[in-house]
Order: C-alpha cells, then sequence, then structure tokens
C-alpha cells in the first residue's frame, strides 16, 4: 500500500468512533426479537434455554463442563457453542434480570447436542471454512465475565425494569415488557381498618393485554392483570346523573358473592354525564407519536396510523390536531392543522416510518408545548401519547417522568396513553404517565379496539367532567366484619388524602362508568377469616345509624376549580337480586381473580365464571361480552393441564 | 487451534432459525457494520440508525441465506444497499459529502492528533465524489481485493482498480496541496 493509502487507512481507522454500547444491546435485542417474529412462535422449550435469568447459572454450569474435557475437537466444538449462546444472553440486558427461576434441564440437552450431533460436523467445517472476518475471542472466561458484567449497569439506568414477570418462561415474547401491579388487597378486619380510600380508574389496558395474551393461547403473567380494569372495560346500564350540578351519578348494590356463600359484593357504580357533542368546547389534539424502530412491527405504527384514521372521522372540523413524533430524536410531523382538512392529516400519518431509539422525553416535552401553543380560552388540550412503551432515551426513570407529567397536568393539558404491540411494553411506564397526567392509559391490540377505544368513547376519553376522583367507604362493624376491596390495588390512597386536594386521583370522562366491588362478609357469617378481638371494643355505642351497612363518599373536582365537592350516600342492608350487569361485573371480578392466582376463589374456577357470565350476556350491543366468555374458554382449557 | 465456529456454520444454523446462533453472529460482526456504515453515512448517529436497520434487516433476511456467497460478502452487501438506500431516502447525501466525522470532531477535540486525522481525512473525503469514498471504504478501510469491492458493489473489478486509481490521484493532489499550503 503506498504511503498515501496508508495515511488515508489510518485517518479512517482513528476517525471511526466505537458504535453506542446501549445503542448496540437495544439494536441486537430488537433484531433477536424480529428473528424470533421472522421464525414464527418459538417453541417455548428453546427460548427458555436463551432467556437471560438462568445466564449465571448457566453458563457456571457450561464453564465447569468445558473445563472437563480433554479432547481438543470436542472442546472447540463445545466453546463455540458457549459463545454462541454467551452472545445470546449478552445482547438481551435489558430484559429483567429477576430471580432466575430454577435452572431448566438444556444444560444437559446442550451438551448432548454438543457432543452427539455437532462435534463431527463442526470439526470438519471449520478447517475447510475460514471465517475471515472473525476476531479471535481473548478467551471463554474473558468472554463471559465480560458480558455478564455488562449487564447490571444496563440494568442499573433501567429501574423500572426490576419488577418481575410471573409467568416469564411461559411468555416468550414478552421478555422485555413491565408491569404495574401491587400485591391484591387483603381481607380487612373493619373492626382493625374500618375506612377504605381509593382514587377512581377508567383505564382498560389490563384487560385488553389479557385478551391479547390468551389469544395467543397464553396465559397472562398474574401481574398484568387489574381487575377494576377488566370490570371496567365493560359498558354497564346505569342511570344517568340527573340534573345540572352533579357531573356523574352514583349507585351502590348489594348482591351475593358468585364464590362465597358467606359473604356478600357491594357494587358501587358511577356514570358520568353524557357528552353534549352539539356544543362542545373545541379540542386541540397533540399527537405524540413513538417511531422508533421497535415500532415497525405491523401490529404497532400501521395499526396505529390505522386507529388515528378512525379517529379523524369523529372529530369535529373546529377541532385542530398536530403531530409530534419522537425516535432519536423529537421533531413536529404536523404544525396545529383543522381537523376538516383530513387528507393532509391522513398523509402527515401515513409518512412516517419507524427507526431509531426512543427519546420519550423529549417527545413529550416537545408535545406539550405544542399543545400550549394551540391552547386558547375554552378549549380542550390533549396529548395523545402512541407507544410501545419503551422509553430508552433520556429519562427513563418513571419517578423523573412522573415528576415531569404531574407538573405538566397543572397547566390543564390532558394525557392519554395508548399502547402498541406487545415484547417491549412497558405498562409501568404507561400507568405512570396516565395516572399522573390526567389521562387514562388503553391498550390496542387491533382495529376493533381502536374503534372502541377512539371513536366510541372519543368523547368520554377527551371530555374530562370530573377530576380527581375518589372514593372512600367507611363500613358499619356493627354490620360488616371484614371487607376486602377487588382490584384498585395501584390506586388504594391513604385514608387521610380523601380529604386532601392536594393528591391526586382519577378523572372521569363524558360518559365514562366506572364500577367498584368490595366483597363483604356480613357480622356472624361463618365466612369470617378473622377472629374476633378478645380484648377489642365491644358493641359500638347507639347509633342512629346502626343499621346501614357502609356509607359511600365521593369527592370530585370539576374541572378548572381547585377546590372538590363531596358526595354522600349511606347503603342500606337490603340484599338485591343482582342485574345482568351486576352478574357480569361479578364474573368478570372472579375471572380476573382466577388469572391473578387469588386464593379467595375456593373451588370457584373458570367454568363457574363462563356460566354466570353467559346467563348475564344481555344484548351485548357490540360483542365485548362475547369476547369475554371466549377469553374465560381459553384461559379454562391454557390451565387445566 | 479455532475457537470459533465459522461464521459459514453460524449462518447455516441461524437460517435454519437457531437464535443464539444468529444472536453470536451478529454480535461477532455488529462493529464490522457499525464501521462500514459510519464511513459510509459520514455521521456517527446515521450510522447508529442504520446500524439499527441492517441488524433489523438481517434478521429476516438470514432465513434466505443459502451459503452461495460467502457470508462476509453477503453481509457487505446487505450493509452497503442499506446505506444506498438511506441516502436516497432522506437525502443526507449532501451532508455526508460535506460533513464526515463533524460530530466526532466536537466530541474528540482534545485528542489533537485525532483532530489532525479528522481534518485531513474530512478534507480528503470532502473533495472525492461518493462511488470513490465507497469504493475506498471497502478496499482500504475494509482490506478488501477489488474483484470483492466489486461483486459487493456490483460494478466490476476493473471499475474498481480505475476508481482506486481515482482515489489515488485525489490523494495525491492533496498531498502536493498540503506541500504547498506549508
Amino acid at each position: 500500500m503506498d504511503d498515501d493509502l496508508k495515511r488515508f487507512r489510518q485517518a479512517m481507522d482513528e476517525t471511526t468512533p466505537e458504535p453506542s454500547a446501549k445503542r448496540r444491546a437495544e439494536n441486537l435485542d430488537a433484531a433477536l426479537k424480529k428473528f424470533d417474529l421472522s421464525q414464527g412462535l418459538e417453541d417455548p422449550a428453546r427460548l427458555t434455554q436463551d432467556r437471560a435469568p438462568q445466564a449465571r447459572g448457566f453458563l457456571r454450569g457450561l464453564k465447569k463442563m468445558i473445563t472437563g474435557f480433554k479432547n481438543p475437537i470436542s472442546l472447540a466444538a463445545t466453546s463455540s457453542l458457549a459463545v454462541a449462546s454467551v452472545a445470546a444472553f449478552a445482547v438481551l440486558p435489558n430484559v429483567n434480570w429477576n430471580p432466575a427461576p430454577p435452572l431448566p434441564a438444556p444444560v444437559s440437552d446442550f451438551q448432548g447436542r454438543a457432543l452427539e450431533s455437532d462435534v463431527a460436523d463442526l470439526a470438519v467445517t471449520q478447517e475447510l471454512e475460514a471465517a475471515p472476518v472473525a476476531t479471535p475471542l481473548p478467551s471463554r472466561e474473558e468472554a463471559a465475565t465480560a458480558r455478564i458484567k455488562r449487564a447490571p449497569v444496563v440494568q442499573q439506568s433501567q429501574p423500572q425494569h426490576t419488577e418481575s414477570i410471573g409467568a416469564g418462561a411461559a411468555y416468550p415474547e414478552a421478555d422485555t415488557e413491565a408491569y404495574s401491579n401491587d400485591v391484591a388487597n387483603r381481607v380487612v378486619a373493619t373492626s382493625e381498618n374500618s375506612v377504605s380510600t381509593f382514587s377512581i380508574d377508567v383505564d382498560t389496558a389490563s384487560y385488553s393485554l389479557i385478551r391479547s395474551s390468551l389469544t395467543n393461547g397464553r396465559v397472562p403473567p398474574a401481574d398484568a392483570v387489574r381487575v377494576e380494569e377488566m370490570i371496567n372495560y365493560f359498558p354497564y346500564d346505569y342511570a344517568p346523573p340527573v340534573g345540572e350540578n352533579v357531573p356523574f351519578s352514583t349507585s351502590v348494590a348489594v348482591f351475593a358473592t358468585p364464590w362465597n356463600s358467606g359473604t356478600q359484593l357491594m357494587r358501587i357504580g358511577l356514570q358520568g354525564k353524557m357528552p353534549l357533542t352539539e356544543d362542545r368546547p373545541p379540542l386541540n389534539l397533540v399527537f405524540l407519536i413513538d417511531t422508533s424502530g421497535s415500532m415497525e412491527a405491523a401490529n404497532k405504527l400501521p395499526l396505529l396510523i390505522q386507529a388515528f384514521g378512525l379517529m379523524l372521522r369523529s372529530l369535529d372540523p373546529l377541532d385542530e390536531v398536530a403531530i409530534v413524533t419522537y425516535a432519536g430524536s423529537a421533531g413536529e410531523v404536523l404544525a396545529p392543522t383543522p381537523a376538516g382538512e383530513r387528507d393532509k392529516i391522513m398523509a402527515a400519518l401515513q409518512n412516517l416510518s419507524a427507526g431509531g431509539s426512543t427519546a420519550g422525553q423529549a417527545g413529550l416535552q416537545q408535545a406539550y408545548a405544542v399543545a400550549e401553543k394551540m391552547t386558547q380560552d375554552g378549549e380542550v388540550n390533549r396529548v395523545i401519547l402512541a407507544t410501545d412503551g419503551d422509553f430508552n432515551v433520556g429519562i427513563s426513570d418513571p419517578e423523573a417522568l412522573k415528576e415531569f407529567i404531574a407538573e405538566k397536568s397543572r397547566t390543564e393539558t390532558y394525557l392519554s396513553v395508548l399502547g402498541f404491540g406487545r415484547g417491549n411494553l412497558d405498562d409501568r411506564v404507561m400507568q405512570t404517565l396516565a395516572q399522573n397526567g390526567n389521562g387514562h392509559a388503553a391498550y390496542i391490540d387491533t382495529l376493533a379496539e381502536a374503534q372502541k377505544v377512539l371513536n366510541d368513547q372519543l368523547s368520554g376519553a377527551l371530555f374530562p367532567i370530573a377530576n380527581d376522583v375518589k372514593v372512600q367507604v367507611e363500613f358499619n362493624p356493627a354490620m360488616i366484619s371484614e371487607y376486602r376491596l377487588i382490584g384498585y390495588e395501584t390506586r388504594i390512597l391513604a385514608r387521610a388524602d380523601f380529604n386532601n386536594d392536594a393528591v391526586d386521583a382519577g378523572e372521569v370522562g363524558a360518559g365514562h362508568q366506572v364500577t367498584a366491588v368490595y366483597e363483604i362478609t356480613p357480622v356472624g357469617s361463618p365466612a369470617t377469616l378473622n377472629d374476633p378481638l378478645r380484648y377489642g371494643a365491644e358493641t359500638p355505642v347507639e347509633n342512629p345509624n346502626r343499621d346501614e351497612i357502609a356509607f359511600v363518599k365521593l369527592r370530585y373536582k370539576v374541572p378548572g376549580e381547585a377546590e372538590s365537592r363531596l358526595l354522600e350516600m349511606p347503603v342500606a342492608p337490603s340484599l338485591a337480586t343482582p342485574d345482568q350487569d351486576g352478574r357480569f361485573a361479578a364474573a368478570i371480578a372472579g375471572f380476573g381473580q382466577l388469572l391473578r392466582g387469588s386464593s379467595h376463589m375456593g373451588d370457584w374456577g373458570y367454568q363457574e365464571a363462563i356460566d354466570l357470565a353467559n346467563g348475564a350476556k344481555g344484548n351485548d350491543p357490540f360483542g365485548y361480552r362475547a369476547e369475554a366468555i371466549t377469553l374465560m374458554r381459553l384461559a379454562k382449557t391454557l390451565t387445566e393441564n | 487451534m479455532r475457537l470459533e465456529v465459522s461464521d459459514g456454520d453460524l449462518a447455516r444454523q441461524a437460517a435454519a432459525g437457531d437464535r443464539a446462533a444468529f444472536a453470536a453472529l451478529l454480535n461477532r460482526h455488529y462493529d464490522l457494520i457499525f464501521r462500514v456504515a459510519f464511513r459510509f453515512s459520514g455521521h456517527r448517529q446515521d450510522a447508529e440508525d442504520l446500524t439499527q436497520e441492517i441488524c433489523l434487516q438481517l434478521a429476516q433476511k438470514i432465513s434466505g441465506w443459502e451459503g452461495q456467497a460467502k457470508l462476509t460478502t453477503w453481509l457487505y452487501r446487505v450493509i452497503v444497499n442499506a446505506c444506498h438506500d438511506r441516502r436516497r431516502r432522506d437525502a443526507t447525501y449532501s451532508r455526508a459529502a460535506a460533513g464526515w466525522g463533524e460530530v466526532e470532531l466536537s466530541a474528540r477535540q482534545a485528542a489533537s492528533e485525532q483532530a489532525e486525522a479528522q481534518d485531513w481525512l474530512g478534507a480528503a473525503l470532502a473533495e472525492m465524489p461518493p462511488t470513490l469514498r465507497d469504493t475506498a471504504a471497502l478496499t482500504v478501510g475494509e482490506d478488501l481485493t477489488h474483484a470483492q469491492a466489486g461483486e459487493i458493489l456490483g460494478v466490476s473489478e476493473g471499475t474498481i482498480s480505475w476508481r482506486m486509481a481515482e482515489v489515488k490521484k485525489h490523494l495525491r493532489e492533496m498531498a502536493q496541496k498540503e506541500m504547498t499550503d506549508g
């Protein structure tokens, strides 16, 4: 090579940077996912072998195995395969490094495979086919430790991923999903704590996630199940509010528990005011769209574009739409445009393509900035974030995101979070965003779901009628010995928070419905779990309200007001025959608890849930209830072995 | 003694659906992909994005690999095609020509020797048409023969030889200019 070329080569080498380690991990991870997709659904047996959590133990075992060999040919073969596996672990650093389930059989399979079938093949082809660019490996130990060391660092930068996924191994495509949930509510003795407080939740994301899992032939991870979101997925026939002053009606019904003859269910139903479509205020919508590389799949960006297309049809010409995308960097793709110019908006949507990593924070900041620019008096601003949930650039710490969103929510810009696709959906970040951004989260897996979330419920999703809605129930210890709130684990509030207007809670949109179900145990029931206290306060002093079983209080703020209003109603001990809605809600509550592996269900199983739901389908105009029964059947089949 | 499975074996296993083999293959060649992507695009960010794109493409394309070409040749072709598509698509073309490594430059200002190399290379590349740069990136940067580079770029060996002569001419002119400029 002549001197000029040498110098040129040297300059080239010196100026070529190292690839980013973070991007490397992400890219390899994404490529592997795509590889899995293009292979069709993998057999779980093989995938468990590749899963990261087993890496440490697995490698240790392998190393021992390798050093035990004397024969150079088998050494060559096994260590090469070890290298292959090490690499597979190394590229998955942002999966959940959960406490590993017990090391599965593959080690021995692996050994067998290496020794029996591949050895001859490998030994021969190695000689014949030189690997021209193969960088020599330092040593297998170095390779192994170097990769393993890297993993915890990545883990630290992604603290939201530390929550565990229960059924991980049976759930191949979901290896980086993180769910938001808490330990299921326990049975509380009324004598010890008679007051239960929670924030309402109008999200439905959990139900769609469960549907997506079950229809793909997998039992959803227990942590993906939020029972209240399953119950709230379905429309119920609650009476609309009467009069101008109250934004929603409240109804309470008590009926027998299907899974426990000694207890009762107390259902609290809220019905938001129906939307007045004629004189609603103009809407300013900022579509904040994740166009990172992982959004490329057909059930992500393409579905999202279709979904937004559907939504545009039901917007008013006076409404305005802007589009901001984020991937690597954030950018405004479409300046605020009247919704009447549908072609222009659709053209902008259809031009989106996926690529790059996910700068979620920059995207959010820009979307809020655009929304603030669009604000005019009396208009409603909303940022609609569509993502597969992975915020891997910028703030990826849910706490920091939470602060940012919470601060922005004070500017009266609402936030909706729509989740797309499976695989790296970060349910926890989605929940954090929606709960703190005066908004709601939904998961969209099909165009039908997009129709339900965006179109049928457009008004409710987009026009808040009550903010910071909190529910507090005080049970009468003279009537009710124990109670348990079903679901709402992530929404539990401290008793004192009920009257504290500074404490944020859920929003109710126009036409929204919220249902909460308590399982309550009447005094003297054989189903009572807690023994009475020997030294506890005996019969309460003479109380004029002693015949009530509970007292329900609701606090809410009218949008734009800082001070909350109070609604109260006593609950009489009249045990009613549950109506269709009540029975269906009970069936779904039971279904959700079965999926969570609740210990309160006794012998009551999926078949009982199916029977109960089947008898309570009603006219089901959209087929939602029929679909739920199909899912119950799937769950029954999948759990039968 | 070789401690490695050959590219060919890994690719065959990966093509047959072996996930670990595909992961190993990608991991092994990741630096190569990035390096070439960087030299074709001239921008770190573009190179990162291109690398992602190529990784995703490989996940799909590997199943179609039938061992007809040497794996690296095939890989280079995938990279080159991705880079060229990208150039056509978002007109980073002019940017790439003008601003070789400008991001890198600011990031590495401290290392003056490197900065010097950067200046020189930047100047050298800015003067060359992209076909010459691509050719140089493969033959000089990757130590490929003219025949191999021709196969990858889809031109004859003779064309590569001619282009390399042009590259040398450019470099010589630059060296002379340097001398006269002092």
